[in-house]
């Protein structure tokens, strides 16, 4: 027996759900030092091609620890990368969230996200699913893993001046 | 202008050679494009796949020549066979999977089947074509295939030079030195990253050789480098390097000479950002010549070189260039690595392609967006000319042709001039 029998599925599909929502408005909004305090520090995210698994051992479109995620923060925030300044705007919804396991303190759920970029007067439109692993701390959830795998991750992409 | 006159005779107009000034309509009329693609497409060398995609027999992927979608696929006796994926019965494509393994292709249409080779092999019911239908003239069109160093090109043009002539003896040199980046093992791509960028592909053509942009648009990635990598890539101050036509519209931009030959570097000590790497490969039982061999292929090559008309070794990957439409052009980045080589060090190497690299990382985005802004400016001021005469001032003769300053717009130069030279020519 798991211990989400034990929980109440109801509120903790609430308690997930306002905490992706809150990520996907900081994303929008691009507060990129919110999104980093959402983190444990060993965290890791991921955008990967294809269907492989095996994140470490190939291609993603990124695979950000720590260090990476901060830089990459950095690089939009201080206006000299020219695809980031200005950014595109976007607004997203996340949606779907199916949790699928919740053990101690580290729920496992997946997610859908649709999101609209603009930029150029011309809008785009991208659908991902997300897998969180989210660790309950007593400081809220924090995100452990992020994995968001676009629907054609393995096809024709355009460059990206935001997050997913 | 009378009705036979061909729209495009005047190529001065179009590329001025004397005074290296590119017309405007050269990334924006769709006819011209139609024409490129006959003339130069259909007529030369182009790139479509490397050995290590194929690593069995049976083993093939997806690729375009021009706008013909092919397939490239290695036969039972380990041939690489490139063909047009339209099925000789009534044109249906006979693979949409992009890369995988098979023993043949089957029309999904009526079934006809063919070969590895593209030879057809079955056709259901036949007794309806009659006793004298030619199986034999009835194979996949195939393209001619030839490969060097690992890279297979293919050509429509069943009278074009053999490919090591295309490519000429210093392309032939450098691909080797490029190929040392494998450590002692063979080079492997390892994955890519793909994104379409709404320019013409002459705009992505001048780029892989062009040092002028790099301190410019790559600022926020140097900033994310230590110092002494940052170093690395002062080659503009340095004036070491030069950029060099090296025919057929071919061309090298040599950014760290001292890093030409990787092998030249076999005595240095271990890079400091790599310290940790070597540790680990240590670790791993190989030998100490063999560590600093694979660590220094961690790092790369110290130049890109060009090649005329789709495909460039950048550093550490290949950048491979299709053209769509005369505004939309899309880029493929492979990540290279080092077949049965240490794990710890492929990972350095997916982890360096992931930081610059592609739609996420910290130095395509910023191409991709200057590229797009290329395209946009050339809706206004149509008669002003595109410039690419830097360097033209100080060149010198180089081994095949003029050598420039590193960030001179030689590599330009001999592109356009070839672009010209096939242009010229009857389709």
């Amino acid at each position: 027996m798991t211990e989400m029998s034990k929980l109440d599925p109801k509120a903790l599909l609430a308690d997930v759900t306002e905490f992706l929502w809150q990520e996907a408005d900081i994303l929008d909004r691009k507060d990129y030092d919110a999104w980093i305090d959402l983190w444990l520090k060993e965290g890791i995210y991921i955008l990967p091609i294809g269907d492989g698994e095996d994140y470490e051992n190939q291609l993603n479109l990124c695979y950000d620890d720590d260090k990476m995620r901060r830089m990459r923060v950095d690089r939009f925030k201080r206006g000299f990368s020219i695809s980031s300044a200005p950014a595109a705007d976007t607004v997203r919804t996340v949606s779907r969230i199916v949790i699928e396991s919740a053990e101690g303190d580290v729920i496992k759920l997946r997610a859908a996200e649709h999101l609209v970029e603009d930029k150029f007067g011309r809008q785009r439109m991208w659908a991902a699913d997300l897998f969180y692993t989210l660790r309950k701390t007593d400081d809220g959830f924090k995100l452990e893993r992020k994995i968001a795998k676009l629907l054609n991750s393995d096809g024709m992409l355009n460059s990206f001046s935001y997050l997913f | 202008m009378s009705l036979d006159t061909p729209k495009f005779s005047d190529f001065d107009a179009l590329y001025d050679a004397e005074n290296a000034k590119v017309a405007t309509e050269m990334y924006e009329d769709p006819d011209l494009f139609k024409e490129e693609m006959d003339r130069i497409f259909k007529k030369t060398w182009v790139w479509v796949a490397h050995e290590s995609e194929f690593p069995d027999k049976g083993s093939f992927k997806l690729s375009q020549v021009g706008l013909d979608p092919v397939i490239v696929v290695r036969d039972r006796k380990g041939k690489i066979h490139c063909m047009v994926n339209r099925c000789r019965h009534r044109a249906a494509t006979v693979c949409e999977v992009k890369q995988g393994k098979t023993s043949s292709f089957q029309c999904p249409y009526h079934g006809w089947g063919y070969g590895l080779d593209g030879s057809l092999r079955a056709v259901p019911y036949p007794e309806q074509y009659g006793d004298d239908f030619d199986k034999s003239q009835h194979g996949l069109l195939k393209l001619r295939t030839e490969s060097h160093e690992g890279m297979v090109f293919a050509t429509f043009n069943e009278d074009a030079e053999p490919l090591v002539d295309f490519l000429g003896p210093e392309v032939c040199r450098y691909m080797t030195l490029f190929m040392k980046q494998g450590g002692g093992f063979p080079v492997k791509v390892l994955g890519e990253h793909q994104f379409q960028v709404p320019m013409n592909w002459k705009v992505q053509l001048e780029n892989t050789t062009d040092a002028y942009h790099f301190p410019i648009v790559h600022k926020s990635f140097m900033q994310t480098l230590d110092e002494k990598t940052e170093d690395l890539f002062a080659f503009m101050d340095k004036n070491e390097g030069w950029v060099e036509d090296l025919g057929n519209g071919h061309s090298i931009m040599m950014m760290m000479p001292s890093r030409a030959d990787l092998d030249d570097r076999l005595d240095d000590p271990i890079e400091p950002r790599f310290e940790w790497l070597a540790e680990e490969i240590r670790k791993e039982g190989y030998s100490e010549e063999q560590v600093k061999k694979i660590v220094l292929a961690v790092g790369g090559p110290g130049f890109n070189m060009n090649l005329f008309p789709n495909v460039s070794f950048s550093l550490s990957f290949f950048r491979v260039l299709t053209p769509i439409a005369v505004d939309k052009t899309d880029i493929r980045h492979m990540a290279l690595g080092m077949d049965g080589g240490p794990k710890i060090a492929n990972q350095t190497r997916l982890r360096l392609h992931e930081h610059f690299q592609g739609p996420m990382g910290f130095g395509s985005p910023d191409d991709a967006e200057v590229w797009e802004r290329v395209q946009r400016g050339t809706q206004g001021g149509e008669e002003l000319p595109i410039l690419v005469n830097r360097g033209i001032v100080d060149e010198e003769p180089g081994v095949m042709g003029p050598r420039g300053h590193v960030s001179s717009e030689t590599g330009m130069r001999a592109a356009y001039k070839m672009w010209k030279r096939m242009m010229e020519q009857e389709a």
